[in-house]
């Protein structure tokens, strides 16, 4: 396993930032871990990297344990903390090959190799520029080439894309999937499936979540709910209503008051509704009537297929 | 010298000579302050402005005037017509000392009992007490000359001679010059102040901007970020030393009697402190304005009670003892003797002792607290 994480805790005082979370990601898997902001997907990066310490529980970065061969553990990992902290005033190459020996690449071999790299993530001709000068979506590049020069088996990106413009977040995703799609950098001898990167990535979007292997969700410093993205969306499978007419604000109030109702978002010209589990039927009856009632206009309302963003909240408002 | 290390002091030299503020402070502060506290920190009373009331204007008057102003201690200023002009004269602070030489003074020096006022303005003691003494001196001396003068001519052949002589010799500061008392201080205390704040901001530094969560997860260890960290400022700090000796030397005449070696070992060693300190600050401090004031909270003790600019021996025993943890002390009276006296290591030994103990403990201290992860 690339990454095993058995019970791991953290408070600061007395808030448990992280509680009993335990996770496992095989070799190759993109890992998404998605949660409101403060549900502990920092803290969780930073425990399985060292940079905290676990109060109690256990983790292993590809065999070592981080708590006890840390320094080990460290070699594997490429970590991109969620503020750009790479030296402004340093260029992109120096900056590169600073990261590059201080992660044990020989004099010869940290040239090509960041070269390689930069021109991976498409920066190789902004080399000289201070990385001050970048603009955000390059500096992310930056930050992910430094946190790959040294071939890492483990990435560990928090929020990586936050704050990126959505062609920027594009690109940065055609990076992870071909990273772990290619067994590894070019290095041909490892191409068998134990050597592939596999990358943990906390974001808020849920596009990127749903580009996800597997994606867990965080709660309060739990790990609330876990699987592949379409495993999830099943959690809501025929409990997404999507229901348009006029007045909207009136029918939003409307809908909020039917039993079997439990949420009700707007989307721009409609409402998704989300019902109980097995009320869809009943809510389909009795919501046109009582629309009908109230004097409005019902255009259509029809069963939709469940989003990640529709588990986000049920899963977010769960827990309140 | 591992890669790891050497690449970590290479990055921080390219900071260093990026950054023009940090790069003010290493080459051009040091040499500023040399000049600064070359000429302002002297304790040499010159030309101390004195109003004399001549009320005598005789030729016996005019000859003590003139012994005045023969020494350099004072400069005749006003020469003034009522006691009251005189005194508004020394409120208002443009005379600092005053003279006043009553109407009958030629007859009654011919009776041997002449008497004359001075009046000093005490409010600044340490220019008082010199010109204090000074004052007095130049009257003996003034009497003295007019004795001997009528014992000669009074042709008895006797010759005025006191029965005991005091031959006053000075050692190693011949001239009694401030400058080679003060630069010797200036040099330990630039050295103690650029180290810690140096090191103390390039630390916080890497927090504040967040760099130092990149930091922790590459496999530096602690002891090499640490090393990396402060080896730069060590080598530039000792580098100011070298720039603040000669100029001091060049300048200002200050010798320089020891082997550089040896001046440049002792420095070296009372870097351990300022490193430290500056370290330790920056296990405390979250920002950079707060690692500064830790720093500065550590280096004003540091100067009052080393020596710096008061002697240690006038002051109270409590102050006293307190200055037996101020690690800048013992640089500064080694430093101060190394220039001066040029002796060897052994009239030092137990100076360079405390200096290498206190550097040591500090440095553990930090070191222990320096660890490298976030919480």
């Amino acid at each position: 396993m690339s990454i095993e994480a058995l019970h791991l805790r953290k408070t600061f005082g007395h808030l448990a930032a992280v509680d009993d979370l335990s996770l496992t990601i095989p070799p190759g898997e993109i890992y998404g871990l998605v949660g409101a902001d403060g549900a502990g997907k920092t803290t969780t990066m930073r425990l399985l990297c060292g940079a905290l310490k676990a109060d109690s529980g256990e983790t292993r970065v590809c065999g070592f344990d981080v708590a006890r061969q840390t320094e080990k553990a460290r070699e594997q990992i490429g970590y991109l903390s969620q503020r750009f902290s790479l030296y402004e005033d340093l260029t992109v190459l120096e900056n590169i090959r600073f990261f590059a020996e201080v992660r044990g690449l020989k004099p010869d071999e940290w040239y090509p190799r960041s070269m390689e790299i930069l021109e991976f993530v498409g920066l190789a001709d902004f080399k000289d520029r201070f990385a001050g000068q970048l603009s955000g979506g390059m500096k992310q590049k930056l930050g992910l080439a430094s946190a790959l020069v040294t071939r890492p088996k483990v990435l560990l990106l928090d929020e990586p894309t936050t704050g990126v413009d959505p062609v920027t977040r594009q690109d940065f995703w055609q990076l992870i999937i071909r990273l772990v799609s290619q067994p590894r950098l070019p290095n041909p001898e490892l191409s068998n499936i134990e050597s592939r990167v596999s990358v943990l990535i906390s974001t808020p979007y849920m596009d990127e979540a749903a580009r996800c292997h597997r994606v867990g969700f965080m709660r309060q410093g739990q790990l609330v709910a876990e699987g592949t993205p379409g495993e999830l969306r099943s959690l809501l499978d025929g409990q997404i209503l999507e229901l348009r007419g006029s007045p909207l604000t009136e029918i939003r109030h409307l809908a909020a008051d039917v039993e079997g109702v439990e949420n009700v978002q707007a989307f721009g010209d409609r409402l998704h509704l989300r019902v109980m589990q097995g009320q869809a039927g009943a809510v389909g009856q009795s919501l046109p009537e009582r629309i009908q009632a109230a004097g409005g206009t019902l255009v259509s309302l029809r069963p939709l297929p469940p989003t990640l963003e529709d588990v986000f909240i049920m899963l977010s408002a769960e827990g309140r | 010298m591992n890669s790891r290390l050497s690449s970590i002091i290479r990055k921080e030299f390219i900071q260093i000579f990026r950054d023009k503020r940090t790069l003010a402070l290493i080459l051009v502060i040091p040499v500023m302050q040399l000049f600064l506290l070359g000429y302002a920190a002297t304790n040499d009373v010159r030309n101390v402005p004195l109003a004399v009331f001549d009320q005598s204007n005789s030729p016996q008057s005019r000859a003590l005037l003139d012994s005045y102003r023969a020494a350099d201690y004072f400069q005749i200023a006003y020469v003034t017509g009522s006691e009251a002009e005189l005194q508004s004269l020394i409120e208002r602070g443009q005379a600092a000392a005053a003279l006043i030489i009553p109407p009958d003074y030629a007859n009654r020096l011919a009776d041997g009992d002449a008497q004359v006022a001075f009046i000093l303005d005490g409010s600044d003691p340490s220019v008082a007490s010199t010109a204090l003494s000074a004052a007095q001196l130049i009257g003996q001396n003034h009497a003295t000359g007019i004795l001997a003068s009528r014992i000669a001519r009074s042709g008895q052949g006797l010759k005025l001679q006191p029965p005991v002589q005091v031959l006053t010799t000075v050692w190693y500061n011949p001239d009694l010059v401030s400058a080679h008392f003060m630069i010797p201080g200036v040099i330990g205390m630039i050295l103690f102040a650029i180290t810690a704040i140096l090191t103390a901001t390039a630390v916080v530094r890497e927090r504040e901007r967040g760099t130092i969560e990149q930091l922790i997860v590459t496999p530096i260890r602690s002891g090499e970020l640490v090393i990396g960290k402060i080896l730069p400022y060590t080598l530039l700090a000792l580098f100011d030393t070298v720039v603040v000796l000669f100029a001091g030397h060049w300048w200002f005449g200050v010798p320089i009697r020891s082997s550089l070696a040896l001046i440049l070992g002792i420095s070296a060693l009372f870097l351990l402190s300022g490193l430290g300190i500056g370290l330790f600050a920056s296990t405390i401090a979250n920002t950079q304005q707060e690692a500064m004031l830790t720093v500065w909270m550590t280096l004003l003790p540091s100067i009052f009670l080393s020596g710096f600019f008061f002697p240690l021996q006038a002051m109270p025993d409590v102050l006293q003892w307190i200055s037996y943890a101020i690690p800048l002390r013992y640089y500064l009276s080694i430093i101060r003797v190394l220039l001066l006296k040029g002796v060897g290591l052994e009239s030092i030994l137990p100076d360079v002792i405390a200096l290498t103990l206190f550097g040591l403990a500090i440095m553990t201290a930090a070191a222990l607290r320096f660890r490298k992860r976030l919480d």
